[in-house]
C-alpha cells in the first residue's frame, strides 16, 4: 500500500479521536518542547556571551599582549595565579618592536587601566570609575563613537592632553543637568577636560559597561594606572582571522626573543583572545546541551511507552478491520506499514505540536528575560526526527503483532 | 410454464456422482475449484471438533453453486477454505488450476486479492470508511493508483445502484445497501469467484430477492459464483446444490434441465 494512503488513513484516525490522541502524544510533545525551549535558551546564552558580552570586551579578529588574562571564567588554581604575578610587566619598551612585527593592515593600541577615584563640581562625591589612558587607535579597534563632542586625536596623543572621553553613567552621575563637554573633570586629583561623551555599551550580567573614562596614553593619568614605565596590555586588531593567526606568531616571537625564553620554557604573556574565553562558555554550554537532551528523552521514553500501548489497544480494537483488509488481499507487510506509518505519523504529529509549543515557550522566555533566547534550526529537525523515531520504534511490536493475525481469526473478532 | 419449471427433476444419480466424484478431474482452467480431500478440525481445548472430513468439490466456470446444509456441518469452513481465509488441515486445493494449498503468505494475499471477492454475512465494511473508500480498498491492495482507483470503486457502486451514496458511510446504509457495497467491493477487482456465506442472512426477504437478483445477473454475465444459504428459495436461484452434513458433502444436485430451459425463456423469469 502506498505510503501516502497509509499517512491519510493515519491523520483520519489522529482526527476521529482528538482526545484520546492528545493524551497518547503528551510525553512526546512534552519532550519536544523542551528540547525545542533549552536548545534556544542555551544558543540564546551562547549568542548572548558571544555578541554581548565578549564582543564588548574583546573585539573580533582582535588579541591582547597582557602579563596575564583578563578575563578568567572557571577556576584558576591558586599555583597559576602565583606563577601569574611572579611574571614580568608588558613595558614601554616593548611597544615599539611589538608594532614592528605586525603584518600589514594590523593595528595595535596600548592600554593602561586602574580605579580611580574622579570627581566634578557638580556633584558632591566622588567616584570610583574604570580609568584607562590608551593610544589614540583604541576608539577604532573598539568601535567605540561617541554620541557627543568628540574622540581624542593622534597629536593629542603624543602629547599627553589632558582631555577625556567619558562614559554615560560617567556623565549622567558627575554632570546633572549640564552638558559635559568642555567642563572639568578631575581624575585622581588631576584636573582634566571632557570632549566627548561614548555611545552605551550596555551591561553584562547586570554590570553597567558605561562607568568609564578614557584619556590620551601619555596625559597625566599615566602616573596613576602604571608606574615605572609598566603598560597593562597592548591590543592588536587584525583585519580578518589568517591576518591576526600571523600576527599572534609573530607578537609571540618578539615577546619571546625579548625575554630570551628557551623553546621548552612556556611563555610568560598572554595572547588573550575572545575565543578563548568563549572556549570556557562552550564548555558549559556542552553540559547544558547534555541536560537539555537528557530531560527531554525522559518524556519521549515515557511517551514511546504510551505509543506502544496505544498501539497495541489499537491493535486489539481494530482485529476484525485487519481481518477484512487480510481478506481483501492485504499482504503482512501492508498490514505492518499501516500500523507503523500510524504509529509514526502520530507520534510525529506529536512532535510537531510539541516543536510549536518549544517555539512559544522560547519567544515567552525572550520576552519576559534578557535572554535573546535562539530557536537552533537543528533542534526543529532533531525534534521531528525523534517524533518519527519514537512513532516507528514503539509502532513496531504492536504492527508485527497485528501483520501476523490469520485473516479467519481476525475476522471472526467483533 | 413456471410450473413446469419448478417442477423441474432434480439430477439423476448418476449425473451426481459425476459431479461429485472429482477423481477424474484435472486440475485447469475450465475447472474454477477443484478440491480433493479437504480435512479442517479446531481444538477445543483438547476435544477435536472435526468440521470437515474429506470433502471433494469441482466447480467448472461459470457455474453457480448454492451450499446448503445444517447449521454446524461445516459450510462456513469450506468457504474459508475455498476463499483463502484458512488453511486445510489435509487436501489438495487448485483455484483456476493453480495450487493453492500450500502457498506462501503473500501468495495467497495475492489470491484473495485478484481471483476471490467475497461476500460476508455481516457484510464487514469499514466502519469509518465511505462506501467508496470500502470498495476501493481491494483496489489498493492491488497497487492501482488513485484516479484509476476512483473510476473503478464508483463504476463498481454504479452497477449496483448505489452511484448517489459514494460518500455514505455503512452506518448511513441500509442493511440491503450495504451488502450490495460489500458485492461492489467483492467484485472490484474482476475476481475469478464470488464467494458469498450467508449473503442475505442478515436481510429481509424482500432486500435478500433484490441481493439475489443481483447474484443471478453476475452469474448470468459469466460469473462463477458460490454460495452459503440454509434458505430454500435462496438456494433455488442457484444452478446446482451441495448439501453438507457433518463435515461430508451429503448431495450435490445439478440442474441440468432447468438451467437450459431457463435460458430459453429468458433468465428475466428468475430475475
Ligand atoms: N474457530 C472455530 N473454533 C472451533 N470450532 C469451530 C470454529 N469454527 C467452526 N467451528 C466448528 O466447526 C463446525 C463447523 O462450523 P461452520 O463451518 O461454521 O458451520 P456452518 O457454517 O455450516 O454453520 C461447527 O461444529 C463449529 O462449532
Ligand atoms: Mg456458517
Amino acid at each position: 500500500m502506498a505510503f501516502f494512503e497509509a499517512v491519510k488513513l493515519a491523520l483520519s484516525q489522529i482526527r476521529v479521536q482528538k482526545l484520546k490522541s492528545f493524551f497518547t502524544l503528551l510525553g512526546v510533545m512534552i519532550g519536544v518542547m523542551f528540547l525545542i525551549a533549552v536548545v534556544s535558551i542555551v544558543e540564546g546564552m551562547g549568542k548572548y556571551m558571544q555578541d554581548d558580552i565578549m564582543g564588548k570586551i574583546i573585539p573580533i579578529n582582535t588579541f591582547n599582549l597582557r602579563q596575564r588574562p583578563a578575563v578568567t571564567i572557571g577556576n584558576v588554581t591558586r599555583a597559576e595565579w602565583l606563577s601569574w604575578n611572579r611574571r614580568p610587566r608588558i613595558k614601554d619598551e616593548d611597544i615599539a618592536p611589538v608594532v614592528a612585527a605586525l603584518p600589514p593592515g594590523s593595528r595595535a593600541a596600548v592600554v593602561s587601566e586602574e580605579q580611580l577615584s574622579v570627581e566634578s563640581k557638580y556633584v558632591a562625591k566622588p567616584k570610583q570609575v574604570d580609568a584607562s589612558n590608551v593610544s589614540y587607535q583604541y576608539f577604532a579597534i573598539k568601535n567605540l563613537g561617541v554620541t557627543e563632542g568628540r574622540v581624542f586625536t593622534q597629536q593629542e596623543d603624543a602629547l599627553g592632553s589632558p582631555v577625556v572621553v567619558i562614559g554615560q553613567d560617567v556623565a549622567t552621575y558627575f554632570f546633572p543637568g549640564v552638558d559635559p563637554i568642555g567642563r572639568e573633570l578631575k581624575v585622581g586629583h588631576i584636573p582634566y577636560t571632557v570632549i566627548g561623551i561614548a555611545e552605551a555599551q550596555g551591561s553584562v550580567f547586570g554590570q553597567s559597561l558605561d562607568k568609564f573614562i578614557v584619556a590620551p596614553l601619555n596625559s597625566p593619568l599615566k602616573a596613576l594606572t602604571n608606574r615605572h614605565g609598566v603598560i597593562d596590555q597592548i591590543m592588536v586588531q587584525s583585519p580578518d582571522a589568517q591576518t591576526m593567526i600571523i600576527a599572534e606568531d609573530a607578537v609571540r616571537s618578539v615577546m619571546r626573543s625579548r625575554r630570551k625564553l628557551m623553546p621548552e620554557v612556556k611563555d610568560n604573556f598572554v595572547l588573550e583572545t575572545s575565543d578563548q574565553d568563549l572556549a570556557f562558555w562552550d564548555k558549559i554550554k556542552g553540559y547544558l546541551v547534555v541536560a537539555g537532551i537528557a530531560l527531554p528523552m525522559i518524556g519521549v521514553i515515557v511517551g514511546a511507552i504510551v505509543i506502544m500501548n496505544i498501539m497495541l489497544v489499537s491493535v486489539s480494537e481494530r482485529t476484525a478491520e485487519i481481518g477484512v483488509r487480510k481478506a481483501l488481499g492485504a499482504r503482512r507487510r501492508d498490514i505492518l506499514a499501516q500500523f507503523l506509518v500510524e504509529s509514526a505519523t502520530l507520534s510525529t504529529v506529536g512532535a510537531i505540536v510539541g516543536v510549536l509549543i518549544g517555539v512559544g515557550l522560547s519567544a515567552l522566555i525572550a520576552y519576559l528575560s534578557p535572554l535573546p533566547t535562539h530557536v537552533a534550526a537543528w533542534s526543529v529537525i532533531v525534534a521531528v526526527i525523534l517524533g518519527a523515531g519514537v512513532g516507528i520504534v514503539a509502532g513496531v511490536y504492536p504492527a508485527s503483532r497485528a501483520s501476523r493475525l490469520d485473516p479467519i481469526t481476525a475476522l471472526r473478532a467483533e | 410454464m413456471t410450473n413446469e419449471l419448478e417442477e423441474a427433476p432434480l439430477s439423476t444419480t448418476a449425473e451426481r456422482r459425476a459431479v461429485t466424484s472429482v477423481s477424474g478431474v484435472t486440475p485447469g482452467q475450465e475447472w474454477a475449484i477443484v478440491a480433493r480431500g479437504l480435512k479442517r478440525e479446531y481444538d477445543m481445548g483438547g476435544e477435536i471438533v472435526r468440521a470437515l472430513r474429506g470433502v471433494d468439490l469441482a466447480v467448472r466456470r461459470n457455474e453457480y453453486v448454492a451450499i446448503m446444509g445444517p447449521s454446524g456441518s461445516g459450510k462456513s469452513t469450506l468457504m474459508n477454505l475455498i476463499g483463502c481465509l484458512d488453511t486445510p488441515d489435509a487436501g489438495e486445493y487448485w483455484l483456476n488450476g493453480q495450487l493453492v494449498s500450500g502457498m506462501s503468505d503473500d501468495a495467497l494475499a495475492h489470491v484473495r486479492n485478484k481471483e476471490i471477492g467475497f461476500v460476508f454475512q455481516t457484510f464487514n465494511l469499514l466502519p469509518r470508511s465511505t462506501a467508496l473508500q470500502n470498495v476501493e480498498l481491494p483496489l489498493v491492495y492491488a497497487g492501482v493508483s488513485g484516479d484509476e482507483r476512483r473510476q473503478r470503486a464508483t463504476e463498481a457502486l454504479e452497477s449496483v445502484e448505489l452511484g448517489s451514496r459514494l460518500d455514505h458511510r455503512p452506518n448511513e446504509l441500509s442493511g440491503g445497501q450495504r451488502q450490495r457495497v460489500a458485492i461492489a467491493r467483492a467484485l472490484v477487482n474482476r475476481p475469478a469467484i464470488l464467494l458469498a456465506d450467508e449473503p442475505t442472512g442478515n436481510l429481509d426477504s424482500r432486500t435478500s430477492e433484490d441481493i439475489m437478483r443481483v447474484f443471478s445477473g453476475l452469474s448470468d454475465h459469466g460469473q462463477t459464483v458460490i454460495m452459503v444459504t440454509h434458505e430454500p428459495d435462496i438456494a433455488a436461484h442457484a444452478r446446482r446444490v451441495i448439501v453438507l452434513r457433518d463435515g461430508l458433502v451429503e448431495t450435490d444436485e445439478r440442474r441440468e434441465n432447468f438451467h437450459e430451459r431457463l435460458s430459453a425463456f429468458g433468465s428475466s423469469v428468475v430475475g
